[in-house]
């Protein structure tokens, strides 16, 4: 037995305990032990990586375990992580532990709450730990399902509206997605013989240019969407405006990177010439993202609308960096996956808080908040100084690396691309800045406000964590860089041997 | 014959033999205790099916009219478990005053349809085919009037009855033209004989044709909507399930085996029907509040997932097939058993009627929640597998493009599917249906259809045997 079946094991323990639960209470401590147990062991996990490495241990694939599932098409339930997933699993901890804690005060339906909740992260455990493209596609359709119950129960706005049009273009792109993967797998062995959806494997042959080209569009765009890829990010602003908070939060923080990562794993990694030849396409589609993403945040009054169109742009820039594909660019993509991570989780954890109190998200409604709720509005503006890239904090570090790399090549395509997505860290400013001025600064515009609670425990344990998170990479991201690099090493080789003359 | 024959076709020799027991039971039962027959038949199917399961060798009997394998006799096990998942939620509604009078017309009319499915599945040639065909279809056409008094349950016998009747028209006379240009209605035969002319490929589509009425393919859909709505629930269910099962497995055996050299001809004409089935039957779902008309025109869209499986063309589609059959009769008896339910307690099919059930009767919107999932092909339960190899088999034979289209028009069904969920869960109301709790038998059925659309998925024996089995008729 592996280590990572634990991740698998211990959701469904913890939703088999929040059924036997009678209330919030109960069912909140049961969520908040188990997803807290799940954080710690995603800590061992990256000190046993670690160590594993340190011994030597040079496999892609450490802590491996395969059980044969159905064996007339091959299809393997087949974990293992390697550097980057550890990574990913770090933060997929680390967010949804907060995002219990963030939900401390869901009074209407709890137990099924935190178990949709539950559900949805073991989706997204499960999506990092699989190596088998089935399984993955399990688990990312698995990922994407209790996401329509939780924002269309508990979610507010035009929920129901949001929750239907997330679900269904999700789904269009798992439906691509589907296409994709299919295809690789039947041509996952040169003559037929030994077909697989072993991820490994297939990398280890070239499956024909011809495919490529057809399957790389589908698998790219599929995972894509979930990556919040222009123009099909428009579920993602209204998704996000409308959930609750701990699903804004996961859904932010995690489940948009199971599209960076997937584009990255999937569709980059095993179909390499298609990937140069079409990169170009998806370039300028995600500075699209980039750009446009942040234009529009800066114009939005609503909170969560000016997070969520900040989401896109960040994204888009995970995907602007994968597509880069050097070893400086792709690993920024991954430390701008983690950053993003985290500090989107923290700003739509703030921003429940504060919609908690102040029952508005609009920001010219509110003001001076600082000085009522010093906690939550220093929080705030230390989320927003990690968004806008300030050194010291982990945004600092993924956006440097990406635009570093991105400025490695030479032609006069990626330079200009990559110009006009860095101008995206100055628009980034102006909406940063603009909403602590309005938010946390100024006089304040309502009475009511005055009499405002700052944080309470269950709120500060959530935001700490991802404080401290945030901190430690800006700090020391080396340390993370390291445990990336060494599994982005082999797949950036794979990249490079390939000559293919693309339109740029 | 001997006893080996008779074990053989112990599929068809038992139900006829508890057809008969159920008419003389009734002819002894005082009308008071009419009810008694309900649990004396459902205890003898219960053996039925148990004995079905007892191993079988592969046999011919009346000169190849007849022929079994293991893969048939599953098949037709699995018919039997769908039969008796249906009459486990039938129970409640059976006991109702007005049916007391005709409880084993029921039993005796629903064993007769399946002694024509279990004979249709088994048959070796057109005949026997066509009469297990006919013993099939006329039958239902009295069980969907069987609430005669009901106006639309009238409408939907006839309707039924004559839209079967053209269609079995179509299909003998495609059957006639297939023995005029072989000389022989045996399936090997005619099998070896095919040479794709003008007149055989002319024969084939009047055949086709046929079968697409049964198994409701657009543009032969029409029947479909008004007969389910109209039959009672429970025979509705049946017809979907059962009957749209039962019609696909013989559809397949006949694809693969006699018009196999076909392929390069039929495939266009089943991508079409494919595309046209999913596409047309989701869009007319999309828009249907009553629930049995909204899960009838699902189910149409459904059918067209299963041509998928036959245009892949290799044992990988028959298999897919089989088991996407199996895994579509638990989650659609799910769907059903949850209507049914409700239908028979509180008279109410709307899908208004469902606004905020779960508040009431959690357990069944769960189920309904599930059964909904597993027809869109959600995972993990056990649809998202069924519709995977489906659409993998389909893949395999090239047609990536179909495959696309077929899983954007599952995302759209999960549209409709989540309007349900969402009335169920989301909407608010004030008055929403009261709680009840379903009787044994019920709720029986209803963890039965539960209980396999949560583990057919995971357990992936049942695909390895199936495969297995299918390997042995293509091979």
């Amino acid at each position: 037995m592996s280590i990572l079946n634990l991740f698998i094991i211990i959701p469904i323990l913890t939703v088999v305990g929040i059924v036997l639960t009678k209330d919030l209470k109960q069912s909140r401590l049961v969520s908040a032990i188990g997803m807290g147990v799940q954080m710690l062991l995603s800590f061992v996990l990256v000190y046993l990586y670690l160590r594993e490495r340190a011994t030597g241990n040079t496999a892609a694939m450490l802590f491996t375990y395969d059980a044969l599932w159905f064996p007339t098409l091959n299809i393997h339930y087949s974990l293992g992580v390697d550097g980057i997933s550890v990574a990913m699993i770090a933060l997929t901890g680390i967010v949804v532990f907060a995002g219990i804690f963030a939900s401390w005060k869901v009074t209407y339906l709890p137990r099924e709450f935190f178990i949709s909740l539950i559900i949805l992260a073991s989706g997204v455990f499960g999506f990092f730990i699989s190596v088998d493209l089935f399984t993955m596609f399990l688990f990312y359709e698995l990922a994407v399902i209790p996401m329509y119950l939780l924002i269309g129960i508990w979610g507010s706005g035009p929920k129901e509206y949001s929750a239907m049009k997330l679900t269904l273009m999700l789904m269009a792109g798992s439906a691509m997605l589907m296409v994709g993967i299919l295809g690789i797998y039947f041509f996952s062995s040169p003559d037929h013989s030994h077909l697989t959806f072993n991820l490994l494997e297939i990398s280890k042959i070239r499956i024909p240019i011809e495919m490529q080209r057809f399957l790389f569009p589908f698998t790219f765009v599929g995972f894509g969407i979930l990556g919040a890829l222009f123009p099909f990010h428009t579920w993602s602003p209204d998704g996000h405006a409308s959930a609750p908070t701990a699903v804004s939060m996961l859904h932010a923080g995690v489940l948009m990177k199971l599209g960076g990562y997937g584009a990255f794993r999937v569709a980059i990694f095993l179909m390499p010439e298609a990937a140069h030849e079409q990169a170009w396409i998806f370039l300028i589609l995600t500075s699209i993202s980039v750009v446009y993403g942040a234009f529009s945040a800066a114009v939005q009054n609503d909170l969560k609308y000016i997070n969520a169109y900040s989401s896109v742009s960040h994204c888009g820039l995970v995907l602007f960096a994968v597509l880069m594909m050097n070893q400086t660019a792709m690993n920024g993509a991954i430390v701008q996956m983690i950053s993003h991570g985290l500090m989107t989780a923290l700003f739509f954890a703030l921003i429940g808080m504060i919609y908690g109190r102040t029952h508005t998200r609009i920001i010219q409604e509110m003001g001076g908040l600082m000085k009522v709720i010093p906690f939550l509005g220093v929080v705030y503006v230390i989320a927003g100084l990690a968004s806008l890239g300030l050194p010291g904090f982990s945004g600092f570090v993924a956006e440097m690396i990406i635009f570093t790399g991105a400025f490695q090549h030479v032609d006069v395509f990626h330079r200009v691309i990559t110009i006009v997505a860095a101008s995206s860290i100055v628009i980034t400013a102006v909406y940063i800045l603009r909403v602590v001025g309005l938010l946390l600064m100024g006089p304040i515009k309502n009475d009511h406000f005055l009499h405002l609670d700052d944080a309470k425990w269950y709120e500060r344990i959530s935001t700490i964590t991802l404080v401290l998170a945030i901190t430690a990479i800006g700090v020391a991201p080396f340390w993370l860089t390291n445990m990336i690099n060494f599994s982005l090493a082999p797949i950036v080789e794979k990249l490079s041997a390939i000559q293919i003359t693309s339109l740029f | 014959m001997n006893f080996s024959d008779i074990l053989t076709m112990r599929h068809e020799l038992m139900l006829t033999l508890l057809a008969l027991v159920v008419l003389i039971i009734d002819l002894n039962l005082h009308n008071r205790n009419k009810h008694l027959i309900i649990p004396v038949t459902l205890v003898l199917f219960f053996l039925h099916t148990v004995v079905g399961f007892l191993p079988a060798e592969k046999s011919i009997l009346f000169g190849g009219m007849y022929r079994t394998n293991s893969l048939l006799v599953m098949m037709k096990n699995i018919l039997n478990i769908g039969v008796l998942i249906i009459l486990l939620q039938s129970v409640t509604w059976l006991k109702k005053e007005e049916n007391r009078e005709k409880i084993s017309e029921y039993f005796v009319l629903l064993f007769s349809t399946l002694i024509g499915m279990d004979f249709m599945i088994s048959s070796g040639d057109f005949l026997m085919f066509y009469l297990g065909l006919e013993l099939a279809t006329i039958p239902v056409a009295a069980l969907a009037a069987y609430t005669h008094h009901n106006t639309k349950s009238a409408e939907a016998g006839i309707k039924l009855l004559l839209s079967s009747a053209l269609s079995s028209g179509i299909l003998l006379f495609g059957i006639s033209l297939i023995y005029g240009s072989t000389g022989s209605i045996y399936y090997d035969t005619v099998m070896d004989m095919y040479q794709n002319s003008p007149m055989q490929v002319m024969a084939f589509i009047f055949f086709f044709t046929g079968m697409a009425f049964k198994i409701s393919l657009v543009p032969f859909h029409l029947w479909t909507a008004d007969v389910y709505e109209g039959a009672p629930i429970n025979v509705t269910s049946y017809l979907s399930v059962i009957s749209k099962g039962a019609a696909a497995f013989i559809l397949i055996i006949v694809m693969f085996t006699v018009f196999n050299k076909l392929a390069p001809v039929y495939n266009h004409i089943l991508y079409l029907i494919s595309v046209l089935t999913m596409t047309i039957g989701n869009l007319f779902a999309l828009r249907q509040k009553n629930m049995k008309r909204f899960l009838a025109f699902s189910s149409i869209a459904q059918a067209g997932f299963i041509l998928l499986g036959i245009l892949g063309g290799n044992v990988l589609g028959m298999t897919s097939v089989i088991y996407f059959v199996l895994v579509y009769i638990f989650s659609n008896l799910g769907a059903f058993g949850v209507v049914s339910a409700i239908q028979t307690v509180t008279g109410k099919e709307s899908m208004d009627d469902y606004d905020g059930l779960y508040a009431t009767n959690p357990k069944l919107s769960l189920l309904m929640m599930l059964a909904l999932f597993s027809l869109a092909g959600i995972p993990p339960v056990a649809g998202f597998f069924g519709k995977f190899f489906l659409f993998a088999s389909a893949a395999s034979a090239g047609y990536y493009w179909l495959v696309f289209i077929a899983v954007l028009n599952a995302t759209v069904s999960l549209y409709y599917y989540l309007l349900v969920v969402k009335a169920m869960f989301i909407n608010k109301n004030e008055t929403p249906l009261a709680y009840f709790k379903s009787d044994l038998a019920t709720r029986t059925g209803l963890i039965l259809s539960g209980l396999g659309i949560f583990i057919l998925g995971f357990w992936s024996q049942i695909y390895e045997v199936i495969n297995s089995l299918s390997f042995g008729i293509i091979h």
